[in-house]
């Protein structure tokens, strides 16, 4: 008797345990946000909670170095449900080792090949699509409008109209572009650029996916172009030795008067004292006038790890992350643009506007950005070789055989 | 009646062993920490150099391919350069920490005071040090380019030119290094016989000729301490690279411990076995100085005895 009733408790209990199990079902998220985005992945997942009582999502938020070192350690181990990364090649070493799931029938199920049209390129490898992305942002030149006066120029239409202002900065002791290389990123989006306006999406694509020498002739165009703003020394000096943020306080200074950065910097030149009134965008002059328009836009995504344990409540928060409600609310926090076309863009951000304009009309193509496109070893070979041709312009040739001994290499 | 005779030999010899065998059980915890974090790690390094692999996918064989591009790899090159450079100017520690040590071995008031603070440099982290610096000799705003451009008119960015990065960078590691070989040889100071000394007075022996003759034989234990952990120091000098430049600007500082961290395990990295086979170099590099100190300590334990 004594045993009977033993058995029927337990089975009771597994019977409870097991019900507030279904009650709850938890979804691990792993990601790497900055604070104001972090607010905005909060609400999202409240929002998410209240319109499925039944799922919880435990959250983990990490700092972005650390998490692009780690991913590989929890992809392997302990992988979560839902982890944060990036579109583009950047991608393809976790799809090609088939650590992130085959997500094409989140994308099937809610239209997202319309809805998501923009970045669908970026993320199908093998004709499957392994994520979704949330947001991205445009890539351009933001200028300081004081510095502009100062020298009494007007804002350039074309790359020789640019070169040409550069000379009456530097006759008012002004950079006429600055950047900061420390980290060498930077010095990738300014190369992404030259190469895009001088030899198309097309190529730049093909160069990126070592398709094309280094040492090719449209290649050496390509640095020919850029030498025009290195060797006559309109680029900050000693910008191997500056942060990003360093050379953004030479913007806001007055000290520099054009900077290739990506939107994220607005809210840095704002912290710096800059207003819609100071600050200008302008979308990268045209130097081939004969290839199409072709734009900078990395696109950040999340995917669903091979390891996850809960997929089918991971594949629901992904569809409602590719909705047009989630991605207004992040990209409203982020100050960056939705991918969803349904969206809303905050119409008061003039940066946010052009960007959205931008991104909306561009004919050539949607490039992720340098370290994005290209495999991780080209692409930090390359962005190294950015950096020297900016300090030593002389040496160019050195460069390119080097990149191309790295090209034979890395893409055998 | 058997297993009592077994057991008392058991014990017997147990008791008869006692002695030999308790500082092998010792050991054995020691051992195999340093075996599972050190040993086999090496040979685990010489056998992944080997091979082509991500960390995360298949390992493919290689042979000595990984090896043929490493000589074939300019970044090797300045690395391996950059690491020569480590090691002799580091040495600078050894000689410079000995004149401190001389300079502050007297009795003064407050002399305790003056020491802790030549000292304190070694007690802060590498990673502070390596901002300090990073800051000093920041462009536009830090304190070492304002000195130079009011010198000369024009700034250098020392971390921003190619030339002079390495130098600026092992600058910055002498400062902790020398107040280590200071304290070194401030202990060994301590032992030194004041009566050879005052012999040596009254033999008419005094400044550099007595520094050299009667201190410095004194002082071989802390100077042979001393010049070991200033190569070792140089040759794992990675935290100042990677704290102040990143091993930039393009790679021109990088040192071997650095570009083997760059190439395995940074964001851009993931080349495992490439990793490995510059570990083996550097492992090498060491092992030269390592046996070539382990067989002066025990030439000398051997004279000792």
């Amino acid at each position: 008797m004594r045993s009977m009733l033993t058995v029927t408790i337990s089975a009771l209990a597994v019977v409870a345990a097991s019900a507030s199990f279904a009650e709850q079902r938890t979804v691990k998220y792993y990601a790497d946000y900055d604070p104001a985005p972090l607010a905005a992945m909060k609400e999202i997942i409240a929002d998410f909670e209240a319109a499925n009582p039944d799922v919880k999502i435990e959250f983990q938020n990490f700092d972005h170095e650390g998490y692009k070192t780690s991913i590989r350690n929890f992809l392997t181990a302990e992988a979560p449900d839902l982890a944060n990364w990036y579109a583009g090649n950047r991608m393809a070493p976790f799809v090609n080792s088939g650590q992130f799931m085959d997500v094409s029938d989140v994308w099937e199920a809610n239209g997202l090949k319309d809805s998501l049209a923009s970045a669908l390129p970026s993320m199908t490898i093998d004709d499957k699509q392994w994520g979704v992305p949330y947001t991205y942002y445009q890539w351009g030149i933001y200028y300081n409008k004081e510095a502009y006066a100062a020298a009494g120029v007007e804002v350039p239409a074309t790359y020789d109209e640019f070169v040409a202002n550069c000379a009456k900065f530097q006759e008012a002791g002004i950079d006429c572009l600055t950047t900061g290389t420390k980290a060498l990123w930077p010095g990738a989006g300014i190369f992404d650029y030259m190469n895009m306006r001088t030899n198309g999406y097309e190529f730049h694509m093909d160069l990126a996916n070592g398709k094309v020498e280094w040492t090719d002739d449209r290649v050496k165009a390509t640095f020919a172009n850029w030498a025009k703003l290195v060797e006559p020394g309109y680029i900050t000096k000693n910008h191997a030795a500056l942060d990003w943020q360093d050379a953004a306080a030479l913007l806001v200074q007055g000290k520099a008067a054009n900077y290739v950065m990506g939107n994220f910097a607005v809210a840095v030149f704002k912290e710096g004292g800059m207003t819609n009134d100071t600050l200008g965008f302008l979308p990268f002059p045209v130097i081939n006038p004969d290839v199409p328009r072709a734009e900078e836009a990395p696109t950040d995504t999340i995917h669903i790890p091979s390891g996850a344990t809960n997929v089918e409540d991971a594949k629901k928060f992904l569809a409602y992350m590719a909705g047009a409600e989630a991605q207004t609310k992040m990209n409203a926090a982020m100050g960056q643009l939705p991918i969803n076309k349904d969206a809303k863009v905050n119409e008061d951000d003039p940066f946010i506007v052009a960007g959205f304009e931008l991104l909306s009309t561009t004919p050539g193509g949607i490039a992720q950005f340098f370290d994005r496109d290209a495999p991780a070893e080209m692409a930090k070979m390359g962005m190294e070789g950015f950096q020297q041709f900016m300090v030593q312009p002389e040496k160019l040739d050195d460069i390119l055989a080097r990149l191309e001994k790295a090209r034979q290499r890395v893409y055998k | 009646m058997s297993t009592v005779s077994t057991n008392a030999q058991t014990r017997s010899w147990w008791r008869e062993n006692q002695q030999k065998l308790t500082p092998y059980i010792f050991l054995i915890p020691g051992i195999i920490f340093f075996m599972v974090y050190v040993i086999i790690p090496i040979f685990e390094s010489f056998w992944l150099s080997g091979f082509d692999w991500d960390g995360l996918g298949d390992k493919e064989w290689v042979g000595f391919a990984n090896y043929q591009e490493l000589f074939d790899d300019e970044a090797f090159y300045t690395s391996l350069k950059n690491n020569i450079i480590w090691l002799v100017l580091y040495m600078l520690a050894v000689p410079a920490g000995l004149g401190i040590a001389i300079f502050l071995n007297q009795k003064v008031a407050g002399i305790r005071a003056y020491k802790s603070l030549f000292f304190f440099p070694f007690v802060i982290s590498q990673v502070v040090v390596g901002l300090i610096f990073a800051w000093f000799y920041a462009p536009n705003f830090g304190l070492f380019y304002k000195i130079i451009e009011w010198a000369t008119g024009s700034g250098i960015a020392i971390l921003a030119e190619p030339d002079m990065v390495t130098y600026g960078i092992i600058a910055a590691g002498l400062w902790p290094q020398i107040a280590y070989c200071m304290i070194l040889y401030l202990t060994g100071l301590n032992n030194v016989d004041p009566e050879q000394i005052e012999a040596a007075r009254l033999d008419g022996a005094k400044g550099l000729k007595l520094l050299w003759y009667v201190i410095l034989p004194q002082l071989r234990p802390a100077t042979f301490l001393a010049v070991v952990v200033t190569v070792i120091g140089a040759l794992r000098s990675f935290d100042l690279v990677s704290i102040m430049t990143d091993g930039g600007p393009f790679g021109s500082s990088r040192v071997l411990s650095f570009y083997m961290y760059e190439q395995a395990l940074s964001e851009y990295g993931y080349r495992m076995g490439y990793g490995a086979s510059i570990a083996v170099i550097l492992f090498l590099i060491m092992m030269v100085f390592i046996s070539g100190f382990i067989w002066k300590m025990i030439d000398d334990e051997r004279k000792g005895s």
